[in-house]
């Protein structure tokens, strides 16, 4: 398990280091001038040029890059060159909104899959089966915008249910600023459900065929402890698995979700971020990105252990 | 796994419970304003974006401002400036008793400074600092400047609100100025960047006596608070301003402006004219260089339906060629024959008359301004019917930013802006811009236009500025717009302007 453990957190410090290169690679060759944007339209190219030079982009790129990663080494990702504040800093006051967001979507979708999953395998075949993957995916299928900007429409502007968007002002403490988070996050719950609901289904048709689940229900055990206990707990691999995946895709693509409620996480900050070419938050994003998907992904590999005593690290 | 229900439904009630707290629970004395992105500076000196003006300008203040007729007005200053005979000295009594945020009084020694500062760092000042002898205290409340010509759109330059020549305590004055410290009537409370910037009633603010006048005027701090928040996203504003979230919201698309209508909330504020959508034309390298092919640009374009497809609603343009609308002291008609020509004919015969040999004419433009682009592919139709071969360079807002100061890269780039109180503010005329319009008349007159301080004389030379930019394409103006904005029903206090300001808005 140590052994397991310690090989994971070296393969994770090889892909932070590729994405930590990537990012820095990528950003550099996309053009834009970021001193252009944050001087205005009416600045001239002297002025640009000035302003490049005390933000440190007219050093050789080599230079530019090992002091990145020699910085990054060290839990410093630069500076913004926007917010004209620590990286880290940006990225922390993102968090927030970010990770509960993704934290509520996931739970509005595994409340909305889980168990239509698994009751749609129980009864295969049959017209709420049918209807439920025809409803999966068109959930799949239609864009998180558009269902944003109809939820929006209704929900919030037309009914008043809910704020429409942003993530409250001085006066909002937690639980209101939670609040602000309910809308987009059904949102994005019934477009993640489909994943996890053909999942769930998949898995659970293949378990309820094996040979232990009619040996449990020749033994006269109920339905209902049969699918959940013995049906379930066999078919929980997949589903962690697609579950763990969509919480980490969620935490890192919340993007346009977050634009069109205007919260103000890391989905909305990277599309700004690449918009004024503030190059550290771009690269900072990426990173920080790139750890929590590799944890996210550790985490649901321990999560196995649990699930399936056969499991061995 | 059986833990997980359990943890759901606790969830559930966490996140209902929560939903019904939401309800935001502002005070009325507060006006929420959606804005279309955050400033990333405080320091409006060193900054020309419109954004930055918008904000800033309640919590620092100039010298000099604007009336609502585009006239300059004291605002720091005591009263408008006793200027020698030859239009060189200008002695500026300021006001007394006025107090920045920090507690500090203003004297003339923070004046000098702050104005020092401006002719090193700011895009504007810079631009006229080579014509400054000296900025000097000539009392405790007056200040001094010496030109070594005369120069008369000084006062317009100390009045604007961008890349604007701002009045800071001499404490802080820096080549970067971190935290900025105002006088203006709102001061910063709380910025949690992408999320709001609160500002406060400044309890020490001396409001101007006269009578409220667009920027000019008592400035009367009637809200509270003034909450900007910025959206990005131009339908989130819509939505955010028609379900009452929002008090005012900024620069909404012309596609909602029958949405904003139909509401019991919120009622469009339509800002007519708004600006100018301008084609900037190389005349540093490439294919414009040659007079007569610019010329041929010219006669090609058909701008009326440039306009209808940038804007697709007549109540959003005009067809319109003088250099500015209606009713402005710079309008006027010289050389408007040659706008909107829409002729192939006369275009093909100008190109032959050129020897065009093919070269590609490249349009750099962005789709961050949808108008920008859809003007740009009608034209591209009209421009190929004429002969030209058209490249379309479409990057997006950063790149264009960037790939407009290589003069090597494009021949023409498609940007706007509003309606400037003075002509000398649009750098446009000026030889040094990126763009390079460099034409002895041009000078000559604009020397003039510039040292000249009588009105009805200005008003002339500026006509002469019009028809020499017709006549050599210095620059292709493609009419007028309209913006729209959007605010609350029983909104007052708050005039239609490309800068709109807060500081007497109050809500019935």
């Amino acid at each position: 398990m140590n052994r397991y453990l310690f090989r994971r957190l070296i393969g994770m410090a090889v892909v932070v280091l590729i994405v930590l290169t990537i990012a820095f690679v990528i950003v550099r060759l996309a053009p834009g001038d970021p001193a252009a944007l944050m001087l205005g339209p009416d600045a001239t190219p002297q002025e640009a040029e000035e302003l490049r030079a005390r933000l440190g982009l007219d050093r050789p790129i080599l230079v530019q890059y090992l002091t990145f990663v020699a910085n990054a080494v060290r839990g410093d990702l630069g500076q913004s060159l926007f917010f004209n504040q620590p990286v880290t800093q940006v990225l922390a006051s993102r968090a927030e909104p970010t990770v509960f967001l993704a934290l509520f979507s996931l739970i509005f979708a595994m409340l909305i899959a889980v168990p239509i999953g698994i009751y749609a395998a129980y009864r295969r075949g049959s017209l709420f089966d049918q209807s439920v993957i025809s409803a999966a995916m068109l959930a799949a299928s239609v864009p998180s915008f558009w269902t944003g900007l109809i939820a929006q429409r209704w929900l919030a502007t037309e009914y008043g249910w809910f704020p429409a968007s942003g993530y409250g002002g001085p006066e909002a403490d937690f639980f209101e600023r939670m609040g602000y988070l309910i809308l987009p996050s059904l949102v994005l719950g019934v477009v993640n459900s489909a994943l996890i609901l053909r999942f769930t289904r998949a898995s659970m048709l293949d378990v309820l065929g094996e040979d232990y689940i009619r040996t449990a229900r020749s033994k006269g055990m109920g339905e209902a402890r049969v699918v959940l206990r013995h049906g379930l707990r066999n078919a929980g691999i997949p589903i962690i698995t697609v579950i763990g995946l969509t919480f980490a895709l969620l935490v890192s693509g919340a993007v346009v979700t977050e634009r069109v409620f205007n919260i103000p996480g890391m989905g909305n900050l990277v599309v700004s971020a690449v918009l004024r070419r503030d190059y550290p938050v771009i690269q900072g994003t990426l990173i920080v990105v790139a750890v929590l998907y590799v944890l996210i992904n550790l985490i649901t590999d321990l999560l196995y252990l649990l699930v399936d005593k056969r499991v061995r690290y | 796994m059986s833990q997980l229900p359990k943890l759901g439904k606790g969830a559930a009630a966490l996140m209902l419970a929560t939903a019904l707290s939401a309800a935001p629970a502002w005070a009325q004395s507060t006006i929420t304003v959606a804005v279309v992105g955050e400033a990333d500076t405080f320091d409006p000196m060193v900054s020309t974006k419109d954004i930055v003006s918008q904000v800033t300008q309640h919590f620092v203040e100039t010298l000099y401002t604007f009336d609502s007729s585009w006239n300059v007005a004291p605002l720091l200053a005591a009263d408008m400036p006793e200027i020698s005979g030859d239009g060189t000295v200008y002695r500026i009594a300021l006001r007394e008793g006025i107090t920045f945020h920090d507690g500090s009084s203003m004297e003339s020694a923070d004046v000098v400074a702050s104005l020092t500062r401006w002719l090193e760092v700011a895009s504007r000042g810079r631009g006229i600092a080579d014509r400054v002898q000296s900025i000097e205290a000539s009392g405790p409340y007056e200040v001094t400047i010496t030109l070594s010509e005369p120069y008369s759109p000084l006062l317009s330059l100390l009045a604007f609100s961008n890349s604007a020549a701002a009045v800071y305590p001499e404490e802080i004055i820096a080549e970067t100025i971190e935290q900025v410290v105002g006088t203006g009537p709102y001061r910063i409370q709380e910025h949690v960047p992408d999320q709001y910037l609160q500002l406060v009633r400044f309890e020490d603010y001396v409001s101007r006596a006269e009578p409220s006048d667009g920027h000019a005027g008592a400035r009367q701090q009637v809200p509270d608070e003034i909450r900007f928040i910025p959206v990005a996203d131009p339908n989130t504003r819509v939505e955010g301003l028609v379900s009452g979230q929002f008090d005012f919201a900024d620069s909404l698309p012309a596609e909602s402006l029958a949405r904003v209508e139909g509401s019991d909330i919120a009622e469009p504020v339509l800002l007519e004219p708004f600006g100018w959508p301008v084609w900037a034309v190389n005349h540093k390298a490439g294919l414009l260089t040659d007079q007569t092919i610019r010329r041929a640009l010219q006669a090609a374009l058909p701008i009326d339906d440039m306009l209808f497809a940038a804007f697709g609603d007549e109540r959003f343009f005009m067809v319109d060629a003088p250099m500015f609308p209606e009713g402005w002291v710079w309008n006027n008609d010289a050389a408007v024959e040659l706008y909107n020509q829409n002729d192939a004919a006369a275009a093909q015969a100008l190109l032959e008359e050129a020897g065009y040999d093919g070269t590609p004419l490249r349009i750099l433009t962005s789709r961050q301004f949808e108008f920008h682009f859809k003007m740009a592919e009608v034209a591209k139709l009209a421009l190929e019917s004429a002969g030209f071969a058209v490249e379309m360079d479409v990057v997006d807002w950063a790149t264009l930013g960037q790939r407009r100061n290589d003069p090597a890269l494009w021949d023409i780039y498609i940007t706007h802006s509003p309606f400037l109180p003075e002509p000398a503010l649009t750098s446009l005329w000026s030889v040094t811009a990126r763009t390079g319009w460099g034409n002895a008349e041009k000078e000559a007159i604009l020397a003039d236009f510039t040292s000249e301080t009588d009105i009805g004389k200005r008003q002339e030379l500026f006509a002469e500025l019009q028809r020499l930019n017709y006549e050599d394409v210095g620059f292709i103006k493609v009419g007028g717009f309209n913006a729209l904005m959007g605010q609350r029903q029983g909104l007052s206090g708050v005039p239609a302007n490309p800068w709109p300001f807060f500081w007497n808005a109050s809500v019935n």
